[in-house]
């Protein structure tokens, strides 16, 4: 069975930690993949650095640029990886954007991902309809799971389609926000909150987007299943290095 | 019969569509729904053409360009774009806009601006319907281009500066963007060309289409003809471009020429000319031609004309380079130059350095004496007073 699908059967809130990779340092990837499981999260997302990450807010902005100035690229990525689940076994989910997916030609990109164990991919800007209309089955033959964003916006109807076409977990964008955006959840967010757990969807909700520590993760979980950290990590890294990965899981749960 | 338009999903060809983020697919979704019926309304085209003839001053001359053609030995007409309000096509565009954001009810306008000229050209339409306007421009660009920046302060817009990235047009498309992810009930967002996610290509391209309208009439009353044999312009995202291709698309007898800035030469690592350099690929939501590295990264253009350094083109210019119904030919920075001095000379006519672009092929591309040939000139050279000072040393 796939390890995000695994996981998301275990009776706990999930915590998922988003990185750039090439950041801090080129070589960091790896370590930052096996102190994270280390620490005790419960997946991991690989983020792959773009030129033109124009969902993202300034904090993953800067790490992408500097990961690409320290020479990071899709095939570099793959290599670093290469021998990860030797050491890991924890989900790992790549994150980045379609063109350099497609530069890489979408089928040897699966195919790579499938050789080295990754489970799953979040591309934003590969939207629903072309994803079913010329890739689900190259995803699905490498066994990836592929995820899907929804936000306060999108439409019930949206919604259901979506859950339809998902499997392993929803991306549940907290607010119409880029990335690092906003700090804390409001009144508009707890009613989101509400009308996405009573429409009883098939696959579990993980809110991303706002959630920097406990606090925020506590309220972000209350209905979903789990939730995402990204841009409060990558400040951690950009303050600590990778020393201390450790401590700033602990402060979250 | 092959159409050389937007099909329904917004495809020309297999380029164009809309890799948009979840966050964008609401705005986007709501433009795509109403655009055409909007464009439809009676109320709207009323307005639409009152603004473009009583403040843009449409009709734009076609005019015989007689020294020229002498020179050149064909018959050579000007569209004279130049002579719109704002000193270009880019108002046709944001006038169409506007009126559409009032239609769906959004009361705050954002836009990108790489030279400025579309920045000015939103500002304008923003002070004449009283709507709050951020204007996003490059770092790099707001510095080399102080007299537009002025303008849109002037009119009453604030411009933002987008420092991520290389701090020009691009990035200052990825921060309206953004703004626009940020901002989703309330703003509308005026894309300055032919590009981004569906609908705009083709919503923008047909705001634009007035610009061949008016040649064909025009052609008919002078050559007693509505279609030239040739039909040229610059192309950085190509709006000017689409909309002087327009009614001529699926006319197959009008050649359509498309001009593209080799800056320092297409091999000099210095260049803007995206169909000889550029690979499929998605920018700002588009899948189109774009100059990428082999991973896949975005890079940096190069142009001595600030409005065709785009690193991408719009999906209907790929789609007409790709299929080859148009004929594409790129112009170095220093032709270009000659060319826009020259029609000064000839014509006594100070053109943007855009659509001197368009002018220098008549050195290379020969046609026959009773071609008619339509150039359109974009925009006049006004903005472009310093660039022309510092190359010739006036």
């Amino acid at each position: 069975m796939n390890r995000i699908k695994q996981k998301l059967q275990e009776d706990k809130k999930i915590l998922s930690i988003y990185f750039s990779a090439g950041y801090p340092n080129l070589d960091d990837t790896v370590k930052i993949i096996q102190d994270l499981e280390k620490s005790g999260v419960d997946l991991i997302e690989i983020g792959l650095p773009f030129s033109d990450p124009l969902a993202d807010g300034p904090t993953i902005q800067e790490s992408s640029s500097a990961a690409l100035k320290n020479g990071m690229n899709t095939a570099l990525l793959f290599e670093q990886l290469k021998d990860i689940r030797k050491t890991v076994s924890i989900p790992l989910i790549l994150m980045g954007y379609f063109n350099p997916v497609l530069q890489y030609g979408v089928a040897a990109f699966c195919a790579k991902c499938e050789e080295i164990g990754i489970d799953g991919l979040i591309l934003p800007d590969l939207p629903l309809d072309v994803y079913q209309r010329e890739y689900e089955p190259i995803f699905k033959k490498h066994g990836l799971i592929n995820i899907f964003l929804i936000t306060p916006q999108t439409s019930d109807e949206r919604i259901k389609a979506i859950d339809d076409a998902s499997e392993g977990f929803i991306y549940m964008v907290s607010s119409a926000s880029t990335t690092g955006a906003k700090q804390g959840f409001g009144a508009e967010q707890s009613d989101y909150f509400d009308r996405i757990a009573n429409m009883k969807l098939s696959n579990p909700q993980i809110v991303g987007f706002g959630i920097s520590n406990a606090e925020t993760f506590e309220q972000a979980t209350k209905k979903a299943k789990g939730a995402i950290i990204g841009s409060a990590f990558i400040k951690h890294l950009t303050a600590n290095g990778v020393t201390s990965i450790g401590d700033f899981v602990k402060q979250i749960r | 019969m092959k159409s050389y338009h937007a099909d329904e999903r917004g495809y020309y060809g297999e380029f164009g569509g809309a890799f948009i983020p979840e966050m964008l697919y609401p705005n986007c979704e709501e433009l795509r729904q109403n655009y055409l019926n909007i464009m439809e309304e009676p109320s709207f085209k009323k307005e639409f053409h009152q603004l473009l003839k009583d403040y843009v001053g449409r009709p734009t001359p076609l005019y015989f360009a007689k020294r020229l053609s002498e020179k050149y030995n064909t018959k050579i007409y000007l569209k004279r774009e130049d002579l719109c309000h704002t000193g270009a096509h880019k108002v046709n565009n944001t006038i169409g806009q506007i009126l559409m954001a009032k239609k769906l009810g959004k009361n705050r306008i954002i836009a990108e601006t790489g030279a400025g000229q579309h920045g000015v050209a939103t500002a304008t339409v923003c002070a004449l319907m009283g709507i709050q306007c951020v204007v996003y421009m490059g770092e790099i660009d707001i510095a080399r281009q102080a007299p537009n920046v002025a303008r849109m302060k002037m009119l009453g817009a604030e411009v933002r500066p987008a420092t991520s990235g290389s701090k020009t047009l691009k990035d200052a498309t990825n921060e309206a963007i953004r703004d626009w992810i940020n901002n989703p009930v309330d703003t509308h967002y005026i894309i300055g060309s032919v590009v981004g996610p569906h609908p705009y290509p083709d919503m923008v391209a047909r705001f634009q289409s007035v610009i061949s309208e008016e040649i064909k009439n025009q052609l008919q009353e002078k050559e007693g003809r509505e279609n030239p044999d040739f039909v040229i312009a610059c192309v950085g995202g190509g709006s000017n471009a689409a909309g002087a291709y327009y009614h001529y698309l699926d006319t197959p007898e009008v050649g359509i020429i498309a001009v593209e800035a080799a800056g320092k030469g297409i091999d000099s690592g210095e260049s803007a000319a995206t169909s000889a350099l550029g690979k499929i690929g998605i920018i700002h939501g588009s899948k189109t031609l774009l100059m990428q590295t082999q991973d896949g990264q975005i890079t940096e253009p190069y142009s001595i004309s600030a409005g065709l350094d785009y690193p991408g083109v719009g999906p209907m210019h790929a789609h007409l380079f790709a299929s080859g119904r148009g004929e594409f030919i790129s112009i170095t920075d220093d032709d270009a130059m000659k060319a826009g001095l020259e029609l000064c000379k000839l014509e006594g006519i100070i053109p943007a350095i855009e659509s001197s672009h368009a002018l220098a092929i008549f050195e290379d591309r020969k046609f026959n004496p009773d071609d008619v040939v339509v150039v359109n000139l974009s925009g006049r050279g006004d903005k472009d007073l310093q660039n022309y000072i510092d190359y010739f040393k006036l």
